[in-house]
């Protein structure tokens, strides 16, 4: 599982020595997160994110566990239990911001952390497997953020709900009846409020749970790195504890500056007026948009305005919607360049960044009202997206050359490895 | 599981039905079937409960409703527009061609005979479902002069039927009856 030059866990205490023989826990976190974990010498602060991740849905589960303390899932008062815990419950407005902008943190942290992914190509093998895990907690988050943002029972919550679940009545045959067995009545209302603080409340221990098994599945290989040389020798590595600890702390000091900064003075900058207007199933609100983190897929929903041979319009969008994020599972196969490392990949460093700014456009005109220039917009910016995956990334694989990669880690890091010399020209040996 | 095969002759030749095989198949089936089974109401639960359903009819007196003039009711916890149009609106509706619409339907299919001014639909757009404007005083009713959709941008004619933008049906129609001339019963 680990290197061999790996430090063992040799406990000193008898207590501990004890503990180790009955349940060697320590031993656990010791060789996860500890002195027992080599890691490549080289990561650089894009390697901080997976950690501020973690750090994220701790502080979820905790303020969200407290909120539930106060929160009453019943549409009859659920809006009011709301303003109850901003206005009466002790250190209530604090625990409420600190959730709802902790979820745009996480998203925050978690996009840099794909991206980070799409640059360094850490999903190729023999990675794919954390890759695939990514993606599924990306998905588990995003439906744990929509049903949260539910729970307030707002204008924007009720009518989120509304559209989402509305996708879902666009599946021919069953879409309908789906639809309803989905929000338990015709529309939104207390059943659906219900089984979605349920579901929100599960969700993130089930996310807790394929966290861990990304985890274990990137202790495997071991972690990738900014060359994307694998690890050859002990002195490519370092042990995890004390250095990407001390590291990923100062990443942590610096993340919660930002998160406190937005928490205290600007806690409702990400959120939207509407939601704090009690749900009227009568009225929709003039401007309906999702969560900031959801906008591009928003616009990639939107932009399909005409039906596609046999296939409406309304249909086609949910499907490319879906499919944005579900064509990241066949990335490790998409890309089929052995080089990991966009420092390497030349022309593919072109298109990330042109992939970057394409999903900014397409942010941008998911939170836009839906009118021109927008609309076209989001269609050219949807096209591309779809075409970078599916053929600008096999086509670039396939022509690129890519520039000489260093012979090691050490040597990326020193410009020489003693090892180099020794393995690539034995007879100066 | 050696001593069970040496006085099994059928196993250590590797052919034929041992009779325990047929213990482990009918164990095993009975135990997926009764797992199955325990789905059924762990996902029945989720649809419709007995008080939601049994709210989804409603009554409504629409004697005060003026020509060109529509309200907002809930039916299902859903608005439904009543809308008494006026013999202009009628018209209008009379003179698009039925086939050149995205989803074909005349203003006499989406009433009933005799009563064709009272166009009863619900206020539920059929793209992603918020509530068009048009049926309230001084609202937007977009350039077909039925109802708008502010959130995509979808317009409908003065029979309620999809003209312009991402919706695909016209507003459904929801099943009513007139139990008067002045009360009306849906669903």
């Amino acid at each position: 599982m680990s290197f061999p030059w790996a430090n063992e866990y040799k406990p000193s205490h008898p207590l501990m020595q004890w503990l180790d023989e009955k349940l060697p826990l320590p031993r656990f976190v010791y060789n996860a997160v500890g002195a027992g974990y080599p890691v490549p010498r080289n990561l650089n602060y894009m390697w901080n994110f997976g950690i501020l991740a973690g750090v994220c849905l701790m502080i979820q589960i905790v303020t969200g566990v407290v909120l539930a303390m106060h929160y009453a899932a019943n549409a009859g008062v659920a809006f009011d239990s709301v303003e109850h815990i901003m206005r009466d419950v002790n250190w209530g407005w604090m625990l409420r911001y600190a959730h709802a902008n902790g979820a745009s943190a996480f998203f925050v942290v978690v996009y840099i952390h794909i991206f980070r992914g799409f640059f360094y190509s850490s999903y190729k093998a023999p990675r794919e497997m954390i890759w695939l895990l990514g993606v599924t907690i990306f998905l588990l988050m995003m439906a744990t953020a929509f049903m949260g943002y539910v729970l307030p029972w707002g204008q924007m919550s009720f009518w989120g709900a509304k559209v989402i679940t509305g996708l879902f009545g666009a599946i021919p045959l069953v879409g309908e009846p789906l639809q309803q067995w989905l929000l338990g009545g015709f529309a939104p209302d207390n059943a659906a409020l219900n089984r979605f603080f349920s579901l929100h409340f599960l969700l993130p221990f089930v996310i807790l749970g394929v966290v861990i098994l990304h985890i274990w599945a990137l202790h495997i290989p071991g972690s990738s790195n900014p060359t994307g040389v694998e690890v050859k020798t002990e002195s490519d590595t370092v042990p995890f504890h004390p250095y990407y600890t001390a590291k990923d702390g100062f990443g942590l000091g610096v993340f919660l500056l930002g998160y406190c900064a937005v928490l205290f003075f600007a806690p409702n900058m990400l959120g939207h007026p509407d939601n704090y207007i009690a749900a009227n199933p009568l009225s929709t609100p003039a401007h309906i948009v999702p969560e900031w983190y959801f906008w591009p897929f928003y616009a990639i929903l939107r932009a399909f305005t005409a039906d596609f041979f046999i296939i409406p319009a309304k249909l086609m969008g949910v499907l490319a919607m879906f499919s944005a994020i579900l064509c990241w599972f066949f990335l490790p196969w998409l890309d089929t360049s052995p080089v990991r490392s966009g420092h390497y990949r030349p022309l593919f460093r072109k298109f990330f960044y042109v992939l970057l700014v394409d999903v900014l456009v397409l942010g941008y005109c998911g939170g836009a009202p839906a009118a021109e220039p927008y609309v076209m917009i989001s269609q050219i910016a949807a096209t591309y997206y779809f075409l970078h995956f599916l053929v600008i990334l096999p086509i670039v694989s396939s022509i690129e050359k890519p520039a000489p990669l260093p012979f090691s880690i050490t040597e990326a890091v020193l410009g020489k490895d003693e090892g180099a010399v020794l393995t690539s020209n034995p007879a100066a040996a | 599981m050696a001593d069970e095969a040496s006085i099994d002759p059928a196993h250590d030749t590797g052919e034929g039905v041992r009779r325990r095989d047929f213990i482990n198949i009918a164990a095993v089936s009975f135990a997926g079937v009764g797992g199955l089974a325990a789905l059924v109401p762990l996902i029945s639960q989720m649809s419709a409960s007995a008080d939601v359903l049994a709210e989804s009819s409603t009554e409504l007196d629409i004697s005060a409703i003026q020509p060109g003039q529509a309200i907002k009711a809930v039916f299902r916890k859903q608005p439904v527009f009543v809308r008494n149009l006026t013999p202009a609106e009628i018209a209008e509706a009379g003179k698009v061609d039925p086939g050149s619409l995205r989803d074909p339907q005349t203003l006499e299919e989406r009433t009933k005979e005799g009563k064709t001014n009272w166009l009863i639909t619900m206020g539920v757009c059929t793209h992603l479902g918020c509530v068009p404007l048009g049926a309230g005083e001084g609202e937007v009713k977009g350039e077909f002069g039925g109802y708008f959709c502010p959130c995509h941008g979808s317009s409908y004619d003065t029979a309620a039927r999809i003209r312009k933008g991402p919706a695909p049906k016209n507003l459904e129609v929801p099943p009513y009856e007139f139990t008067s001339d002045t009360v009306v019963k849906i669903g």
